[in-house]
Order: structure tokens, then C-alpha cells, then sequence
């Protein structure tokens, strides 16, 4: 039905007010607003409790008390103490921690390799722009899942533990993993990570500071090295205040393994390669997009008054491809952390794969499942909040 | 707007019209169905050598391959008449709690939980095995306190993982478990020596070792049998017509072998004198009837597939190269603890 032929306004005054308020555009669409809300809300509602009367009438349990029952299974990697006395709650938050460990390193090691590939991509050397160019259409055109697997090959067919790769007296890679030399347990470490933290946020207020103080005096000082200063400088005094403890754990050969040292399984290594290289190939593009996006003349206007290269890259290049680059890469970090669910393929105990077995052995498929999407959700979401946060700060600001 | 509101209409009433219809299975349902369709969905496992994997030309063959043969020759008269669903560990049990196959027959250990909680009915076993360890010839481990601080790969979602936790814990070792789903990549993981051993149910490792292993003899099963795994075929509850079609038609196979009645005699047999086994092949009684099924429901299956003893030897007997002692799976009579419920 369409009134759009009909005059807006009715010959008696009661008829045109009332159909004013019909033909307002607000009025519409409000009305189209609420009528698909109670459409959408209606549909979950049929859905959910269809599944449930199912459930029910099949004799499967269901509701989330299983999460307090006792999970009886062990698991490879453990961020916190778990064991196979703990619930299945603890279980499901080994497999989060987890899940979030590898997505947060992935993402470091992505954005390290990306911008780096990508701004080789843009440089005058004609072998390096062409590798760079090599690498990025080989790692994005290849699936993830093959280079999780072909990483995870990879790993395998290194030695044994007993004829392990020796890294200096550092520690061994071998099909077990890297076993690496860690510093032991120290009370120092925890105030260091505290000064890593107030050095961040002083640089903050530093670099506002010098930023005054370049304007009131016109000598230039680059507020990066202020910052930079701040965040490895507190860490450090912490630890020299502490009387600088050098007590390493060296890992040794024992039995099946190695003792003593921490170790970054195999699976681990596989899985981590294989999503974050696979994101530096799309990073590194985003990175050369935004560079290029720096029209031309501003580079050469700002060659022609003698700035320097660095400060040009600094100062002119940066802050205009950081608005291009911020928001892709948003979406590059929300598929990595969705790509790490390639755990299981590889046997990495992350959220997917404890949930998976959380499913088998309770049989509630459609509570594991509703727990593992409500997770990635708010992983998803929670990375978009923070990286929208960093948007605004480097977008333009009207003025 | 005529186009989005047209679209809401309908939608809207598509939803209040639809039923909530429920895929719930009532009484003599699944039997209906399976004659309708004129095929059995019966659900396997993907690759199990021995038990259920598709030859080299994709033909599924198998120890439970053979068991969803005989529950199509009982139901269908041919025991040629099955669509074999391959499932993971994480699909078996949607699987059959939806519809999507008939009958479970993937491996599947019958226990309490899954019984209940699951909303399943378990036939009678068909297979009794336990929690074994494969382990390098080499590695000096001759049982499993020798695995002190190993690496120990095994498959989710099966009983495996918590038996192993229990195994272990009980004798107060530590292991690392590495678990992988899919099996090409976990056989893979043990073999270039990720884990110093591959857990699985005992009676799965012979066909892992002689199949999936590039060299046998570099390995061995250790002795010894960790935990109890009564393999059997699962159907849904609520319809018990079709549950006890399944629970008979392992006892058919049961019994024929106790009465010595074989594929390769059932015809023989049809003239024997015995009540007992004139009632297994249909001669007198109406055994048939009651189940719902042709008179000649068990002649079908020992026909067309076999007694057990048939079933067993052709997939895990002497001249296979799996070859694995029937141990636990002999009849009640004969040392082991098969035991067919009579069918008088």
C-alpha cells in the first residue's frame, strides 16, 4: 500500500493534524523502527524457545549448571592453574586466556611485519619494493588454515629433544617447541611491569608538555625520544633499584623434554606464525595505501624548504596516513583474533577447542556454542572500541 | 516502502503460521521414514581402519559398516540399502539427536551421561575395548608408569581425554596432552614424534599402526587395557520400536553364531530340525511381525552379512592386518561376555 498519491494536507483541520503526524518522516520511520524490533525480537524469541521445547521433548539437558560440574580433563597449556579437578567454567577461561594470548601476540607480530613489509613496498630500491611485493601476494593469497598447517609441519620435522637445536646456552628448538632461558620469579618484576604502565601514561603527558614548550620556544625537540625515555627508563631504574636480579632458570635436558625455562609449544608457534603472517600481507598493503595517500606535492614542498627525511616522515607522512591506515586495520586485528579458532586443526587449547571438548563430554552443543560466539563478540567488539578510540585521536580535527 | 512492508507482512505471518515443529522422534516414526526413503542413514566414522573408512575405490567398509548393513537388512531386506554419514567426534551426537542419520554406529562408548543427558538409547555393545597406549619401539616405555612427563596425543570430545586424566591421576603422573581433531593431523603429530604416545580406544591402535604409520614395526602397543569402552550402536529415545529393532538385530548376529548358523550355511540351516533355529531364520514363530519387520529379517542379515564371528573375522580376524584377538568380544560360552538375550 502506498498514501503517497493522496494530499498531505486533509480538508478538515482534525483530519490534516492527524495526518500530519502520519506523513511526518519522524513519525515513519519511527514506526518502521519499533515494527522491525519487535520483528527481530519476536523471531529470536520463536527460535530460542523452539530449540528449548526440542530439547526438552528429546530428554537432552540443557541450561548452564554443567559449567560447576567437574570438567575430568587435562589440558597441554595453561595461562592460570587448571587441572582436571577444576569446572568446566575454569576450563572454558584456560581456553579464553589462551585464545587471547595468542590473538595479542599475533597482533604485535602482524603490525610488526606489516608496516615494515609495507613500507618496504614504497621504497625507490627496486629489489626490496619487488620482495616486499613477492611476500605480500604470496602470505594473502595462500588460505590461513593451509599456513597453520604448513607451519605446524614445519615445526614437527625439526629434531628431537635429544638432538635439539642448542641456541647459544639460551635454550633448544627442537619438535617440542622453543625452550627458551627465563629470568626466575622475582618480587622486581611486578613493580616493573607497574612502572612500564605509569611510564605510558606520563609519555602522554610529556609529549604534550614538550610539544608547548617546541611552540613557546621554537627549538624543535622530537617528543618520541621523551616518551621512549619514560616507557624503557622506569622499568629499568625499578630494576637497578631492586639490585638488578640476573637469576635465569636455563632449561636442561631431562627425560622425554627439557626442564627449567619456559617453553612456547609447538602448537603455539604454528598457530601464532600462521595468523600473523597471514595479516601482515593485508596490514602491509593498508600500510602502503595510507603512505601513498600523502599527496605528492606536500612531500616535495616540504623537500623543497630543506626539512629532513625523518621529519618528513614524522611530521607529514604519518599523521595523514594513520587516519587511512586506522580504521582497515581495525578489521585486520577483529580477523585475526577470529582466525585464531584455527586452533583446533593444530591442537592449540584455545577457547574453540576446549569448548569443543566441554560439548562433547556435557552434550550441551548449544550452550558451548552460545558461549564461545558471545566471547568472540566481545573480543570483536572490544577490539573496535579501542581502535575507534585510537581513530579519533590521529583522525583529522575540525576546527 | 510497499516492498519492505509487503516483506514484513509476510514474514510475519510465515512465523506465526509455522509450527513449532519439533524433530523429535515419536514411536514407530524412524521405521516409517527408513521404508519411506528406502535407505538407512546410518552414522560413521570418518576413517577408522577396521571399523568404518572407504576403500581405495570409496566403497565404506568395517566392522560398523557392517553393523549398519545388517540393521538395513533387517529394516529393508538389502543390506546394500545404507547412506553412510561420516561424523566427527563433535557431530555424532548432534547427529542423531537431530534426525540427520537413523543410527549411530561411530565408536561410541555407552555410559551413563550419554544416556541420559544425551537423550540416547544404547544398543547392546557390540564391541568391548578399553583405553591403549601406541608408543615408539624405541622409547624404552613397556607400561604406563614408564610415561612420567610425556607428551600424549589424543582426539577431543572422546571418553579418551578423561580417562587418561583419571589413568594418570590415579597413579599419580603428570602428562601433557596434545589434542587434535582431526585424525590425519593427530596420527601425523605422533609419528614425527610431537608425542611419545597416541592414545585411543585398544582396539583402534592396530589399524592406526598397520595403516597410518609409514613403518609398523618402529612401533608398539603397550599391555594392558586402562579403561572400559563398550562400543555400541546409539539411537534416539522416544521411539522404541525402532531402538528394539537395533538391540535385535545385534542379538540376531549373536545368536546365529552361538547356533552356528553362518552366511555360508543359512540356507542349509532353513531345513534344520531345531526350534531354536527354525525361530533365528523365520521358519516357525512371528518374530518379524512383532519387531514390525519381514518374517525374514534375521535370514536377511546372516545372509547378507553375516553372524558375528563372520563380521569380526572379515575386518579384524587372522588373515587381516589388523588381526586382533577377540579377547572380550568371544561369546558368553566361550571364554568372553557376548550374550544374546534368546529370541523365542
Amino acid at each position: 500500500m502506498s498514501f503517497s498519491h493522496l494530499p498531505i494536507k486533509g480538508s478538515s483541520p482534525l483530519r490534516s493534524q492527524f495526518a500530519g503526524v502520519l506523513y511526518s518522516q519522524a513519525f515513519r520511520s519511527t514506526i518502521y523502527q519499533v515494527a522491525m524490533a519487535i520483528f527481530v525480537l519476536f523471531a529470536g524469541y520463536y527460535l530460542y524457545s523452539n530449540v528449548m521445547e526440542n530439547l526438552r521433548a528429546q530428554n537432552i539437558a540443557t541450561g548452564f549448571r554443567f559449567l560447576s560440574e567437574v570438567s575430568q580433563f587435562q589440558i597441554g597449556e595453561t595461562l592460570i592453574e587448571y587441572s582436571a579437578r577444576d569446572t568446566y567454567f575454569r576450563a572454558l577461561l584456560v581456553g579464553l586466556l589462551n585464545t587471547l594470548a595468542v590473538s595479542a601476540v599475533g597482533i604485535v607480530v602482524a603490525t610488526v611485519l606489516g608496516f615494515s613489509v609495507g613500507i618496504a613496498r614504497t621504497s625507490d630500491n627496486w629489489l626490496l619494493g619487488k620482495l616486499a611485493r613477492f611476500y605480500v601476494e604470496i602470505v594473502r593469497n595462500i588460505p590461513v588454515i593451509l599456513q597453520v598447517i604448513f607451519w605446524s609441519v614445519v615445526i614437527r620435522n625439526l629434531p628431537a629433544p635429544r638432538g635439539a637445536f642448542e641456541l647459544w646456552g639460551a635454550g633448544f628448538l627442537s619438535n617440542r617447541g622453543l625452550t627458551l632461558a627465563m629470568p626466575l620469579g622475582h618480587p622486581s618484576h611486578f613493580w616493573m611491569l607497574m612502572g612500564l604502565i605509569a611510564g605510558i601514561i606520563l609519555s602522554v603527558g610529556a609529549a604534550k608538555l614538550v610539544r608547548r614548550r617546541n611552540e613557546k620556544t621554537g627549538k624543535h625537540v622530537d617528543s618520541l625520544w621523551v616518551s621512549l625515555a619514560l616507557i624503557v627508563g622506569l622499568p629499568l631504574l625499578v630494576w637497578l633499584v631492586f639490585g638488578a636480579p640476573l637469576e635465569m632458570s636455563v632449561p636442561q635436558r631431562t627425560g622425554f623434554s627439557f626442564s627449567g625455562g619456559s617453553t612456547l609449544s609447538p602448537e603455539f608457534v604454528a598457530l601464532l606464525m600462521g595468523i600473523s603472517i597471514y595479516a601482515s600481507g593485508f596490514i602491509a598493503e593498508i600500510v602502503r595505501s595510507g603512505i601513498q595517500a600523502t599527496p605528492r606535492g606536500q612531500i616535495e614542498a616540504a623537500k623543497t624548504i630543506g626539512l629532513k627525511p625523518w621529519f618528513i616522515t614524522r611530521y607529514i607522512i604519518m599523521p595523514q596516513a594513520l587516519r587511512v591506515i586506522v580504521p582497515p586495520l581495525t578489521s585486520q586485528y577483529v580477523s585475526l583474533s577470529k582466525n585464531s579458532s584455527i586452533a583446533v586443526v593444530v591442537g592449540y587449547p584455545d577457547l574453540v577447542n576446549i569448548g569443543n571438548t566441554v560439548m562433547n563430554q556435557t552434550g550441551q552443543a548449544v550452550e558451548a556454542v552460545a558461549i564461545m560466539m558471545i566471547v568472540y563478540l566481545t573480543i570483536s567488539v572490544a577490539t573496535s572500541l579501542v581502535m575507534n578510540f585510537y581513530n579519533r585521536l590521529v583522525a583529522i580535527k575540525e576546527r | 516502502m510497499r516492498d519492505l512492508k509487503a516483506c514484513l507482512l509476510a514474514a510475519t505471518v510465515a512465523l506465526t503460521a509455522m509450527p513449532a515443529a519439533p524433530a523429535l522422534a515419536a514411536n514407530g516414526d524412524t521405521l516409517k521414514q527408513v521404508k519411506e526413503r528406502g535407505l538407512v542413514l546410518c552414522g560413521v566414522h570418518p576413517a577408522r581402519h577396521g571399523f568404518a573408512a572407504p576403500d581405495s575405490k570409496g566403497v565404506w567398509e568395517g566392522f560398523e559398516v557392517d553393523f549398519c548393513k545388517a540393521v538395513a537388512a533387517a529394516a529393508l531386506g538389502d543390506a546394500e540399502k545404507v547412506r553412510y554419514v561420516p561424523l566427527s567426534s563433535q557431530q555424532r551426537f548432534p547427529a542423531i539427536q537431530s534426525g540427520e542419520v537413523d543410527v549411530l554406529a561411530r565408536n561410541v562408548t555407552a555410559n551413563l551421561s550419554r544416556d541420559t543427558a544425551l537423550g540416547l538409547n544404547f544398543a547392546p555393545p557390540i564391541f568391548y575395548t578399553g583405553t591403549g597406549f601406541l608408543v615408539r619401539a624405541d622409547s624404552g616405555v613397556k607400561e604406563v608408569e614408564d610415561l612420567d612427563g610425556a607428551v600424549i596425543c589424543m582426539a577431543p570430545g572422546s571418553t579418551t581425554e578423561r580417562n587418561i586424566a583419571q589413568i594418570f591421576a590415579a597413579r599419580g603422573l603428570k602428562y601433557t596432552p596434545v589434542v587434535i581433531e582431526n585424525n590425519k593431523q593427530l596420527v601425523d603429530a605422533y609419528v614425527t614424534g610431537r608425542c611419545d604416545a597416541l592414545t585411543k580406544d585398544k582396539a583402534a591402535l592396530p589399524g592406526v599402526r598397520a595403516v597410518d604409520t609409514p613403518n609398523p614395526a618402529e612401533h608398539v602397543l603397550l599391555d594392558g587395557i586402562y579403561s572400559k569402552e563398550p562400543l555400541a550402536m546409539a539411537v534416539r529415545q522416544g521411539d522404541d520400536e525402532w531402538y528394539d529393532i537395533v538391540k535385535w538385530v545385534v542379538y540376531a548376529t549373536f545368536n546365529a553364531e552361538e547356533m552356528k548358523v553362518s552366511q555360508a550355511n543359512v540356507d542349509e540351516m532353513l531345513k534344520s530340525e531345531d526350534p531354536d533355529i527354525q525361530t533365528l531364520v523365520g521358519v516357525i514363530g512371528d518374530n518379524g511381525s512383532k519387531l514390525g519387520l519381514d518374517q525374514k529379517w534375521s535370514y536377511n542379515i546372516i545372509k547378507q552379512v553375516g553372524n558375528y564371528a563372520d563380521i569380526y573375522d572379515r575386518h579384524f580376524g587372522p588373515s587381516t592386518a589388523i588381526a586382533l584377538d577377540r579377547d572380550l568380544n568371544r561369546l558368553w560360552n566361550d571364554g568372553g561376555i557376548l550374550y544374546g538375550e534368546p529370541m523365542n
